[in-house]
């Protein structure tokens, strides 16, 4: 709750701010306030210390899962700003606003943790997609960026459509948008329509996580935005709309398990094999990392494929494991010149520390052991194999996985073993002190994940 | 405790080898790492005491997996095995030049923990770690330092391994949840009951992991470039160890937990083992380049012991166990030979070599010896195991022991035609200034040649220690 409030709050300060300080460079300590004000209201929050103690007359609901995973998504927020700050300004003419706006999306994303009404999910993922789109385009003088905000936009809203039709069936079927209301017999008449309904959600949500065959917004978003919105959209934004799929998805409409089983089931194979098949052809590293956004999609849909206790664990480990890394990823890239493969060559020798970092968010991606994606990736798949069903769709994600490693190791490869002057790369003490924490932290949930998922359970 | 202190030496001093400077430092840490932990395993075989050999601390009680390790007198066998190569391997390749030498040796240590921690792994979750961390070390190892296709080919020998462990997961994740309160440990899995159907298509699982690593026929194809592209000193490490990692996963886990299916497929897994063996060693004689040529008869030794490891009587058993550790022994002398020729004239070609024998009379001694080991010649240390696998293929079928001994006789024919070739004859250009091995080298293979021989002689102290194993795993059978 206090999450939802300040960030909202702190977004017109940003705002506001932005009409009387002329200073750029002080957006972003105002932003960083912001930020470590919101994680401590959330850490606060977990605690049951509350601004206002209220659930709105039900809309909302509290439980330990998704305020931990707020504080995962504000956490790794913290950290994408203290690596990319100066990227951030450096965009355009508006830092003040492009912080305003990274602090509704975050509104956005507490609502679609936290909703106990359909309506509240819809407003939360609008709030977390127009300001999407306008980051996609801040970037105005840059055909890409505009072409790849026009296309969000317009299958954004197309999908938003469809999302409201679904609730509107969902409506039709329970008369309700309450979740707990979700649940019909099985031999009510009115079934079809929540059926029906929940397809269509399933096909919005889809959309909004770029799962397989809804992804095709996706490689041309991520790579026209530019690389440091690209960061933070296909991580927090991504996880947190993955959590809302979730809840959803093993909250009420676990009841009718054996009508989606299957379409999600599609879905993820799907999600996996395009990503990763794809992701293999790429010769830029930031259009690979588009696509395996996408293969990694697939392994968070088995979290909701499966929908039991080990799904909510491991999504809450793929959560911080994909967003570290992915980010600690980005933050490299943002400050090459070169996207290319070759661009990493022999960066090793160049910047040995960062060449390390980096190698290990990369070792994550692919869920090699002592590294928390492998966690991430034992928990999901883990789930699916208790459902003891599909064992099929297991094993297939496996083979997947081991296409990823081609592609992660590629950029390991052109890092250490390829020959080459390697690029420069502007490093600051504090980065690099991030880049360090960033490491540590996935090596640390490598080893003991019961670090992050002990918290879902103390109380 | 010392289960865990064997892990923990090597790993802490790897990661401490990379903030170290300078070549000879990093040469030496290494070396005293590596006695260390050596003189720790040779207390652990004194003393026997029960609390040496076992440990068990709380690592993921949610998951009931915890961090326990456990010797038998088979994880012994092997990590004596393991601790007594890397010296060896240190010492013989002593005057080899690394670019950034503490990276190599610290990779070299990190992987030694990951091998030994195999070895003593009494819990499926760790046991998948450990199975993996061995691995990263060594894709850098090779990739960094190798020959020219160095990446292409390792990169292959990676995703390889990776697959196979992958489905590894698979098949441990499904029969973690058939125990019944959900864990890891190692006899809550053996205890599992599952029917038959259920353990034919866990057994592939398992059995693909392992076979890879072995490797067996025709999971093998990544094996001769990744020995032939890798630096020689890794090379050791992928033939005498980790290739030890499969067969030794194969007696420690694939049988014990899925006999039915083990007996299932005894046929198909027994007849891919021998083809390998002759398919190997028919391509041995065709090699021109030693590496390739150990590589192949690698292969081959390989075969006839996971073909043992199937044939479910003691014999096979015993003489399998026993072979592990010859032929790792026996492996290390063959590459600690190849790495000399290669160091002194810079080529591996038999073709380009000759009548080095004359000049370098000690190394010549050395390689018959060791060679002749290779070949299991009665007074040496594989002669014991191959009679003893050969005893338990022959109960099993006679016409497997057959084929199998086929590649024996080939194997005699390569070898001695590739001591032959590189050391008699007429001496060319390349070779005519041979000058006979230093002393680290001499030190280095002195030991393997001693520990040939009281092997052959002596094997009784082996089959002592390796009776609780057979004896658990033949049970099981039952």
């Amino acid at each position: 709750m206090n999450l939802i409030l300040l960030s909202a709050i702190w977004g017109v300060i940003m705002m506001f701010s932005g009409l009387f300080i002329s200073n750029k460079a002080t957006s972003k300590i105002i932003a960083l306030l912001g930020v470590v004000v919101l994680l401590i209201a959330n850490i606060l929050d977990l605690n049951g210390i509350l601004i206002i103690n209220s659930d709105f007359g039900g809309m909302l609901s509290f439980d330990r899962f998704s305020l931990l995973f707020l504080t995962v998504a504000v956490g790794s927020l913290l950290i994408y700003l203290l690596l990319s700050n100066k990227h951030i300004i450096e965009v355009g003419n508006h830092p003040y606003e492009y912080y305003a706006l990274i602090f509704f999306i975050m509104c956005g994303v507490g609502l679609v943790a936290l909703y106990n009404n359909l309506l509240i999910l819809f407003i939360g993922i609008e709030i977390i997609s127009i300001p999407l789109y306008i980051l996609t385009g801040s970037d105005k003088r840059n055909l890409k960026s505009n072409e790849a905000a026009l296309k969000y936009f317009l299958m954004g809203a197309f999908s938003t459509g469809i999302f409201l039709l679904g609730i509107a069936f969902i409506y039709g079927g329970t008369g309700s948008f309450r979740l707990e209301s979700l649940v019909l017999a099985s031999n009510d008449q009115l079934r079809p329509f929540l059926i029906i309904g929940i397809v269509f959600v399933l096909i919005a949500l889809s959309f909004k996580v770029s799962a397989a065959p809804f992804h095709f917004w996706t490689p041309d978003v991520y790579d026209g935005a530019p690389t440091v919105f690209t960061s933070f959209m296909a991580t927090i934004v991504k996880v947190a709309l993955f959590v809302g799929f979730l809840n959803l998805f093993s909250g009420p409409f676990y009841a009718n398990y054996n009508e989606w089983q299957l379409s999600v089931a599609v879905i993820t194979a799907l999600t996996l094999l395009i990503g990763n098949i794809t992701a293999v052809f790429q010769q830029s590293v930031k259009r690979m990392l588009a696509y395996s956004s996408i293969a990694q999609a697939g392994f968070m849909m088995f979290a909701v494929f499966a929908g039991n206790d080990f799904a909510k664990q491991g999504m809450l480990l793929y959560a911080a494991a994909y967003c570290l890394a992915t980010i600690g990823i980005f933050s490299v890239l943002v400050k090459m010149k070169d996207f290319t493969f070759d661009g990493f060559n022999a960066l090793a020798k160049k910047e040995p520390f960062v060449a390390f970092v980096l190698t290990v968010c990369l070792l994550s991606l692919a869920g090699i052991p002592l590294t928390a994606g492998f966690f991430a990736k034992y928990f999901v798949l883990a789930a699916a194999v208790k459902t003891g069903t599909y064992l099929w769709l297991v094993i297939f994600a496996v083979l997947m996985a081991a296409i990823s490693v081609y592609y992660y190791f590629r950029v390991i490869q052109a890092m250490y073993f390829k020959e080459g002057d390697g690029q420069d790369i502007e490093t600051t003490p504090v980065y690099k002190a991030v880049l360090f924490v960033v490491a540590a932290l996935i090596i640390v949930l490598g080893v003991l994940p019961s670090s992050l998922l002990n918290w879902l359970t103390l109380y | 405790m010392i289960a865990l202190l064997l892990i923990l030496i090597p790993l802490i001093g790897g990661i401490g080898l990379f903030f170290v400077k300078g070549e000879k430092a990093a040469k030496s840490l290494s070396m005293f790492i590596a006695a260390a932990n050596l003189g720790l395993m040779i207390t652990a075989l004194v003393t026997k005491a029960d609390t040496a050999m076992h440990f068990d601390a709380a690592w993921l009680p949610q998951l009931g997996s915890s961090f326990a390790l456990k010797m038998d007198g088979m994880s012994l066998i092997l990590c004596l095995l393991t601790t007594l190569a890397y010296p060896v391997i240190f010492i013989s390749t002593s005057n080899n030049q690394y670019k950034s030498p503490h990276s190599f040796y610290g990779l070299m240590l990190l992987a030694q923990a990951g091998i030994l921690g195999v070895f003593v792994a009494a819990d499926g979750l760790l046991f998948y770690f450990f199975w993996e961390l061995a691995l990263i070390p060594v894709y850098f190892l090779c990739s960094k330092w190798g020959g020219e296709r160095r990446i292409a080919v390792t990169f292959k020998f990676f995703i390889y391994t990776f697959v196979g462990s992958l489905l590894m997961l698979v098949g441990l994740l499904y029969l973690y949840f058939q125990t019944p309160d959900l864990s890891f440990a190692l006899q809550a899995l053996y205890d599992v009951k599952l029917t038959t159907a259920q353990q034919s298509w866990l057994f592939w699982l398992f059995f693909i992991a392992f076979a890879v690593k072995m490797p067996v026929f025709p999971f093998h194809t990544w094996q001769p470039d990744a020995y032939e592209e890798s630096p020689t000193a890794v090379t050791m490490v992928l033939s005498a160890l980790m290739v030890k990692m499969g067969l030794f996963a194969v007696v420690r886990w694939l049988i014990p937990l899925f006999p039915a299916a083990a007996i299932q497929f005894d046929n198909v897994v027994i007849g891919l083992s021998v083809i390998g063996m002759v398919y190997a060693s028919i391509l041995a004689m065709q090699q021109d380049d030693i590496k390739r040529l150990v590589a192949y008869s690698s292969i081959a030794h390989i075969g006839l012991m996971s073909a043992a490891l199937f044939v479910n009587n003691q014999s096979g058993l015993e003489g399998a166990i026993i072979q592990f550790f010859s032929h790792g022994v026996n492996v290390l002398g063959m590459w600690i030979v190849v790495d000399l020729i290669e160091q002194q004239f810079g080529t591996r070609k038999m073709s380009e070599l000759g009548g080095i024998a004359q000049k370098a009379p000690v190394l010549t001694i050395m390689l018959v010896i060791v060679a002749l080991a290779n070949v299991a010649l009665p007074l040496t240390n594989a002669f014991i195991g191959e009679f003893l696998m050969f005893n338990g293929l022959f109960q099993f079928n006679m016409w497997y022991a057959a084929a199998g001994g086929l590649s024996i006789i080939l194997s005699a024919v390569y070898t001695l035609k590739m001591i032959q070739k590189v050391f008699y004859g007429e001496s060319n250009a390349t070779t005519a200034g041979a000058i006979d091995i230093g002393w680290m080298p001499k030190i280095g293979l002195s030991v393997i040649v001693v520990a040939i021989f009281i092997m052959g002689v002596f094997p009784k102290p082996v089959f002592a220690l390796m009776n609780d194993t057979v004896t658990t795993v033949l049970g099981i059978y039952k």
